[in-house]
């Protein structure tokens, strides 16, 4: 099983999750982040006052899949999130070694 | 110290208030008596049951004396300009500034415009009417009018035309609208870091001892600077240049907020800021032609004035931020609206409606200066740039009122109007009420300082004042 999070431009939000759902990902962890890359921050002017905002607002969504799903899903949120432009985001894939389904008691593949 | 202080106060002007009261009882019923006659012979001669009678009263009342006209038009305009006037402070201002200031001092800057708005409607009732309003004199007037004593809803008021009065009653109330904003401008300058005991207890001190005096010699009977023959239809030195300056000599005392010019002080809501700036707007339409005192043509001058310099003044303002930075803010075209509001309050009585299009334009390139080249070079933390709109617009409309009054130029200055001369007496005003208030400002905080302590704690300041100083919060977090 992999953990899959990736951190992406918020309005490509609703893409990402409709191509996760229509390949069959249950579901999905969604955070309001902060955070810099090589997209540099902008400036705001308050009269007299400048201000660099350095921190970008993204989104960071988090998936648990079973390791046969894993390509397919990288490559949907990289399809979906894509723009072309600097800042469109990242995706990081981690070994995942224990899933409970609280309700059910159930672990691992059959817990997703 | 601080309650000895108050009660002291307090016993003071109730002593003063008595001392009055026996003084004026004698006298006063006379007043009114005299007052209603004159209205009842005024009233006969209309009367078709008598017309015998109302051709001997008629006479009769002319060579006596003509009695005064109180017309309901004048007087349903000043309560309207009244009550607009406090929509500008509240919620206007106050509004307008709250969302200047980071979102942890919000309640504290409403608080301070809305408490120090109504604590000077109150001592102005006690006796600063009297004080800048009562009587002839070069700097003050007198304490023949403390409490308001001897004013009946049958008290007159002047206006600007003979014989046409107001009750006295809404004149009170209007002017104690003007001294209530200007206290509370000087609110932005030191905002995010005063006491909220020192805001207050300066208020009293300034008021006292800078407003008034400054309000008497512009407007008061006998006044220094209104026998000068300086300009200043609604305020342009009484209350901007004024508040100004007290804001400026705060921002220098105080020191600067903690982390300015390295934390980001961003606005918290310009939305906010909008909506007072508007409210600003269509209030200052009561604060400029309902300095008028008429509902007359000279009213609709100041009107359409306020009307044209403001709509200047956003569009030079904009104009210069996109020439400059490349962009255009709704800050300032806000800031700019209230440039243009602050420097035709002096001239909108008697300049001409393209005058005041030049006026509003010219104070939006020069006072979006105001709070970037020459805030750099005061180098003082003046949170809500007061001193960059409200002195730089004040002075820069005090000094043009001497110009664009000309005839020539579209004013309705006289033939014998000389821009010259009337620009002197102008910047005479300018200078006079600069130092004044400085230097009563400078003394108010020295004393305020020792008594109760200007500037609050490290820590509070870093918490926010609206937890530590009001307990509550603006937004739930």
């Amino acid at each position: 099983m992999k953990m899959v999070s990736a951190v992406i431009k918020p309005f490509k939000l609703d893409e990402v999750r409709e191509a996760l759902s229509t390949m069959g990902v249950q579901g999905i962890t969604v955070t309001d982040v902060k955070g810099f890359g090589r997209q540099k921050g902008h400036t705001e002017l308050y009269r007299g006052a400048e201000y660099v905002v350095d921190f970008l607002p993204k989104v960071k969504l988090e998936a648990a899949v079973s390791d046969d799903l894993v390509d397919r899903v990288i490559e949907a949120i990289e399809g979906a999130a894509r723009t072309g432009k600097i800042g469109d985001g990242k995706i990081f894939v981690t070994d995942l070694e224990q899933v409970v389904r609280i309700r059910t008691g159930e672990t691992g593949r059959e817990a997703l | 110290m601080k309650k000895l202080l108050i009660t002291l106060t307090l016993g003071m002007g109730l002593a003063f208030g008595g001392l009055n009261a026996m003084a004026q009882t004698d006298a006063a019923p006379a007043e009114p008596a005299a007052v209603t006659t004159a209205v009842e012979m005024a009233a006969e001669p209309a009367t078709t049951e008598a017309p015998a009678m109302a051709a001997e009263a008629a006479p009769a009342a002319e060579v006596a004396a003509p009695a005064p006209t109180v017309d309901k038009g004048d007087v349903s305009w000043m309560m309207l300009s009244t009550l607009l006037v406090i929509m500008m402070a509240v919620p206007g201002l106050a509004l307008f500034y709250g969302g200047l200031v980071r979102s942890k001092n919000m309640l504290s800057v409403l608080m301070q415009v809305l408490v120090v708005f109504s604590l000077i409607s109150v001592l102005w009732a006690v006796y600063g009417y009297s004080l800048a309003f009562g009587g002839e004199g070069l700097i003050f007037g007198n304490l023949d009018k403390v409490f308001l004593l001897g004013i009946t809803p049958d008290s007159l008021a002047d206006t600007f035309t003979d014989n046409v009065k107001i009750p006295e009653f809404i004149f009170i109330a209007f002017q104690a609208t003007f001294a209530g904003i200007t206290c509370a401008l000087i609110v932005g300058s030191f905002a995010e870091r005063m006491k909220f005991s020192a805001v207050l207890l300066f208020s009293v001190i300034w008021f006292t001892l800078s407003y008034i005096p400054i309000a008497h010699m512009v407007w008061g009977a006998g006044g220094y600077l209104l026998d000068k023959g300086a300009l200043d239809f609604a305020g342009g030195t009484v209350v901007h240049i004024n508040a100004a300056m007290a804001g400026l000599v705060g921002a220098y005392m105080l020191g600067k907020r903690i982390g300015y010019g390295k934390e980001s002080m961003a606005p918290h809501s310009l939305t906010l800021t909008m909506v007072g700036a508007s409210l600003l707007w269509v209030g200052w339409f009561g604060f400029n032609a309902g300095s008028n005192l008429e509902a007359n043509g000279g009213a609709t001058l100041a009107f359409i004035n306020t009307l044209l310099a403001t709509a200047a003044a956003v569009l030079a303002w904009i104009l210069g931020e996109a020439m400059h930075r490349g962009k255009a803010s709704m800050l300032g075209g806000a800031s700019g609206a209230v440039a243009g509001l602050v420097a035709i309050t002096p001239a909108c009585g008697s300049v001409g409606p393209m005058g005041a299009i030049i006026i509003g334009l010219l104070s939006g390139f020069l006072c979006l200066w105001g709070v970037s080249g020459l805030k750099k070079m005061l180098g003082a933390d003046d949170s809500l740039d007061v001193f960059g709109v409200h002195g730089v617009g004040g002075i820069l409309g005090a000094l043009l009122t001497g110009v664009f009054t000309a005839p020539g130029l579209g004013g309705t200055g006289g033939e014998d109007f000389s821009i010259a001369s009337q620009v002197l007496i102008q910047a005479e005003g300018v200078v006079i009420t600069m130092v004044w208030s400085a230097v009563v400002a400078f003394v108010a905080y020295k004393v305020v300082d020792m008594l109760v302590g200007l500037r609050v704690s490290e820590e509070s300041e870093r918490e926010g004042l609206d937890i530590s100083y009001h307990g509550e919060t603006a937004y739930n977090r």
